[in-house]
């Protein structure tokens, strides 16, 4: 009995990895399919749909918006996020861990929510350019990402590391940057990592806040796959799923994966 | 010692300052937050209730006052309860399979769980799209299995839907299971096998009660994402099926109607806060009841 709810549990894990990779694994042999039409199995092989994103209109446009968006908007969070976990660890300010609930609850309000939310705001303070308005909200869906590894981090950083390095004459600034930053650099690199991630992917909050001239990534792709659906898609789908297992890897080899994901 | 700036972390409890000069790190990040995150959502409620002249809860009466957009809202919490539910008798087996794996191999199936949470939710839905084609994968497989004779139709149904939400939300709900029953401690089980409890009791009693924290967070996690999913609904089904993310967008970005958008948005953050507190409330009578 025991033995037959294990394989019953082992095929169900099996079935279940199948079931979350296919779509992932599929984008892939129809990037590289000769013809313009999905369609399985695929004939024969050809790098053309590759060439042509190029040519699409505005693709790369939107992927260098996309990638500067994100690692400003992570950077700032890491800043403002650090600094302010740091005062919560060490009990500086009172009621902490409302503090950290507050810092940590973006998260819990759906995207369009807040999309919404800053679409009211931009209008009332008279922000009409898109890209200011896209990057502080960014800032504000990657803050959480950034608070919940750097908080678990510092948890494990011993503190007296950093009285150690005033007592041998550094500033407090100067304390932090060379006692505490490399150690818990590994906690940096996943929470950035996973911040630009997130970032880099949003759609809900972005949608009220690009214009004509500044449209991100997933914008484009999606007004792409609306308009008009090409093999220029599944190609850019590809060069994304292979930067984002290299990201994985990397992560992997600096914190492994599981600490990442934070279980 | 005097040199020293901030005080001292080791010093006694009655010689230190009231107030800690490192609440200044604090500030900043504070400051932005409730500037960019606090005042937008405090700004959203207040719009929510204000009409042409002055205060009006127009907005709010017009969508629950409406069978239409109460139908929405219910289509949105049922088809989210579907997913949920789907998504928690996929993944209880598939977590518990994973916290069983040995060494290594363990190692490389939480990569393959863990891997589609950080593809972008727009090529996955793409590849689901594909999937679901006239002359997609799974009409290959079925009809070169015999399972059916002519191509089904999937593109746009509901059916494509749930699957499709199923698909995107799973990883959600395996990774807080999989962390509970990784620390759960084998030998439990071990004890009540030995006390000559039957399998079947050794999970319903002792098992399932000590997995439940992470069924209830992950379940609300899903149930969360759910409810507030737009661009998956968007690209599976259209306007077919409406969900309150549907009728939010479209108020903003199709009708201008903003008292509306913004009253559906309230209600929305509303649903999102009361999952939250359910759920932390569910967590915290389990542990009562543990203690």
């Amino acid at each position: 009995m025991a033995a037959l709810s294990r394989s019953f549990a082992g095929l169900m894990l099996a079935l279940v990895l199948l079931f979350l990779l296919m779509p992932i694994a599929i984008v892939i042999p129809i990037a590289f399919s000769p013809s313009a039409v999905f369609s399985f199995p695929p004939t024969g092989f050809s790098l053309r749909w590759f060439e042509n994103i190029r040519n699409a209109d505005g693709m790369l446009r939107a992927l260098w918006l996309s990638t500067q968006i994100a690692a400003l908007s992570t950077a700032i969070s890491l800043v403002l996020g650090t600094l302010c976990a740091i005062a919560i660890v060490r009990g500086a300010i009172p009621g902490a861990r409302l503090i950290s609930t507050f810092m940590i609850s973006p998260l819990m309000i759906p995207g369009l929510v807040l999309g919404i939310a800053f679409l009211h705001a931009a209008r009332e303070v008279g922000l009409r350019d898109g890209y200011v308005p896209l990057l502080l909200a960014h800032v504000v869906v990657t803050m959480p990402f950034i608070m919940r590894t750097v908080l678990a981090s510092l948890a494990l950083f011993d503190f007296t590391m950093v009285d150690a390095a005033r007592m041998l004459g550094c500033s407090y600034p100067a304390a932090l940057w060379r006692a505490l930053v490399p150690n818990i650099l590994p906690g940096f690199v996943s929470g950035a990592l996973f911040a630009f991630i997130v970032s880099f992917d949003n759609y809900p909050v972005s949608i009220f806040l690009v214009d004509v001239h500044t449209k991100t990534l997933p914008i484009q792709l999606l007004n792409q796959l609306e308009m008009s659906p090409d093999p220029t898609l599944a190609a850019v789908a590809t060069v994304m799923i292979v930067l984002t297992i290299a990201a994985l890897f990397v992560c992997d080899r600096l914190v492994g994966l599981r600490r990442m994901a934070a279980v | 010692m005097s040199t020293i700036p901030y005080p001292v972390e080791s010093a006694p409890p009655g010689r230190r300052i009231e107030i800690d000069p490192r609440f200044v790190m604090a500030l900043p990040g504070l400051l932005f937050m409730g500037l960019v995150f606090a005042f937008p959502l405090a700004l959203l409620m207040s719009k929510s209730v204000v009409g042409p002249d002055g205060f009006s809860l127009a907005g709010y009466g017009r969508i629950l006052g409406d069978a239409y957009y109460r139908g929405v809202i219910w289509d949105s919490l049922t088809l989210a309860f579907r997913v949920t539910l789907i998504t928690l008798l996929l993944g209880y087996p598939a977590a518990y399979a994973l916290s069983r794996a040995k060494g290594m191999f363990q190692v490389i199936l939480f990569a393959l769980v863990f891997l589609p949470l950080t593809v972008s939710i727009i090529v996955k839905t793409f590849g689901l799209t594909i999937m679901f084609r006239r002359e997609g994968i799974l009409n290959w497989f079925l009809m070169n299995t015999g399972l059916t004779d002519a191509p089904m139709r999937f593109v746009f149904t509901e059916m494509s839907l749930v699957i499709g939400m199923v698909n995107v939300f799973l990883p959600f709900l395996i990774l807080p299971l999989y962390s509970v029953m990784r620390m759960l401690d084998a030998r439990y089980l071990d004890a009540a096998a030995t006390l000559g409890t039957s399998p079947l009791n050794t999970f319903r009693r002792v098992f399932l009660p000590l997995t439940m924290p992470g069924v209830i967070a992950g379940s609300s996690i899903v149930f969360a994402l759910s409810v507030a999913a737009y661009v998956t609904p968007g690209l599976l089904i259209g306007e077919r099926y409406m969900t309150m993310s549907m009728v939010m967008a479209k108020a903003f970005l199709n009708f201008r109607d903003y008292q509306l958008g913004s009253a559906m948005a309230c209600i929305m953050l509303v649903i999102a806060l009361a999952i939250v507190f359910l759920s932390s409330f569910l967590t915290r009578n389990l542990e009562a009841k543990a203690r």
